[in-house]
């Protein structure tokens, strides 16, 4: 038998309320499905399973609020005994709650409500204990449910919750890496004439919908950086622990505020054209608080860049408990002087805030010139 | 069609990629992109349903010439008359 854990998805979070079970006991579950909706301060995320196997036992009832690490289910894979996780994202327990405690429950449903109606009032933050169900043997139905969301935008048009709840997600994660993380900064001016040209002849071959943005370099050029420079992949948990996997962290900023980090997997293996695919897929989704439980729990090192029209630099506050983040600022046209004569190029600024327990300083400098010397070939990118 | 009408359609298709903006109290001249806080990544799905709404191919050469409400209207007036009908 397996345990199937509360996953964290993130140094910042400690709980998270089930709202939905998407799969019943009897199910056959494998690799990569997703069987639970969880609300968590960064929204409704999709939580995935990370083996086979059947559902033998749901724990938790649908809107329970429930510590990181607890066993939420028990899925059956034709082993003897616990002892084995079946959710391994992030890190497990990290509240140390003794999972023993937990008194196992089969799920009964508190309230009638089809599922629509359920992800309907999760999404929109309604209690469904206080709506009146229309439908059959008192049932809540979609109407219920959007005529109650409704009502409680008129009441709380002011500000939406989410906002709140991003805010002080970000404000646990910053503060926590304020307090343990020694950060050292380090910065290199990178001429992006040769990059920007490049990608310019190769947008010309491509349709509207397959064009690329500077960004997808930068990110590749980070990736294959980092598996020259293995040192600053990875986490710090008494030690740093290198991950082989190189996932980029992307931070992407919310309109009403906050930042979402999702992953972008294997990074150092995707063309740039998968890249821009992989942005495509998670930009609108991080923005309606919408991710997958693997996107927010995966992420190696994270990068942060400002686009267009911003800041010149960025200096990043590292989220723990990876050891590293790559800040790129705006490109912005600057003198340059190379080989005693002085031009105009454009300019974009790539700084290193990284963990001092894990790397010094040389280790860093590496990185950086790793990922000029790539933007200088983009060709090979 | 009509300016107003092209006017409409961009006003609906920025609701679409910036939830939270304003798009029809942009004034003729604003800076379309600072106005709304439009990234790059917004600007670039915006130009994609320019092609699917409009059928029309804007070019990267062509993103300065679509920077305000009024280039950007007169920019798909003139790209719509030299397509053939």
């Amino acid at each position: 038998m397996i345990e199937f854990n509360m996953p964290s998805l993130g140094a910042d979070m400690e709980a998270g309320t089930l709202r939905e079970w998407l799969v019943k006991p009897g199910d056959k579950v494998k690799r990569g499905d997703i069987i639970a909706i969880v609300e968590t301060q960064k929204g409704l995320i999709d939580i995935e399973v990370f083996d086979e196997g059947v559902v033998n036992q749901l724990l938790i009832r649908e809107d329970e609020k429930v510590p990181v690490g607890t066993v939420m289910a028990l899925i059956a894979n034709g082993e003897k005994g616990t002892g084995k996780t079946l959710q391994r994202l992030g890190k497990e327990t990290e509240t140390g709650k003794p999972v023993e405690e937990w008194q196992p429950v089969i799920a009964p449903h508190l309230v009638k409500a089809s599922p629509l109606a359920k992800r309907i009032a999760a999404e929109k933050n309604i209690d469904l204990q206080t709506v009146k169900g229309t439908g059959e043997g008192g049932a809540i139905t979609k109407e219920d449910v959007e005529k109650a969301a409704a009502q409680k935008a008129v009441m709380n048009e002011i500000k939406p919750p989410a906002t709140e709840s991003i805010r002080m997600a970000v404000a646990a994660a910053m503060s926590k890496s304020n307090r343990e993380i020694p950060h050292y900064y380090l910065q290199q001016k990178i001429d992006m004439r040769k990059a920007l040209a490049w990608l310019v002849e190769a947008n010309k071959l491509r349709g509207v919908k397959q064009r690329l943005l500077p960004v997808v370099l930068l990110i590749k050029a980070v990736a294959k950086a980092l598996t020259a420079v293995p040192e600053l992949n990875g986490y710090w948990e008494n030690g740093f622990r290198h991950k082989d996997e190189i996932n980029i962290g992307f931070a992407i900023s919310l309109r009403s505020g906050g930042v979402m980090i999702p992953a972008i997997h294997n990074a150092d293996k995707k063309t740039l054209d998968e890249l821009m695919t992989a942005l495509n897929y998670i930009i609108p989704r991080a923005r309606a608080m919408k991710l997958k439980s693997s996107e927010l729990s995966t992420s190696t090192i994270t990068i942060t860049s400002l686009g267009e029209a911003n800041a010149e630099l960025v200096y990043g506050v590292i989220y723990p408990p990876q050891v590293a983040l790559v800040g790129f600022g705006s490109i912005i046209e600057q003198p340059w002087a190379e080989q005693g004569m002085l031009d105009v190029r454009p300019v974009i600024t790539a700084t290193l805030a990284a963990d001092h327990r894990a790397t010094d300083g040389a280790t860093g400098s590496r990185l950086l010139m790793y990922i000029n010397n790539y933007l200088q070939k983009p060709e090979l990118l | 069609m009509t300016d107003e009408e092209i006017k409409h359609v961009v006003v609906e298709l920025f609701k679409k990629i910036a939830p939270d903006t304003e798009p029809e109290k942009l004034a003729p001249d604003d800076d379309i992109r600072h106005t709304l806080e439009i990234d790059s990544f917004d600007a670039l799905q915006f130009v994609v349903a320019l092609d699917e709404h409009f059928g029309i191919e804007t070019p990267e050469e062509d993103y300065g010439k679509i920077a305000t409400m009024k280039n950007l209207i007169y920019y798909i007036q003139q790209k719509k008359t030299r397509l053939p009908t």
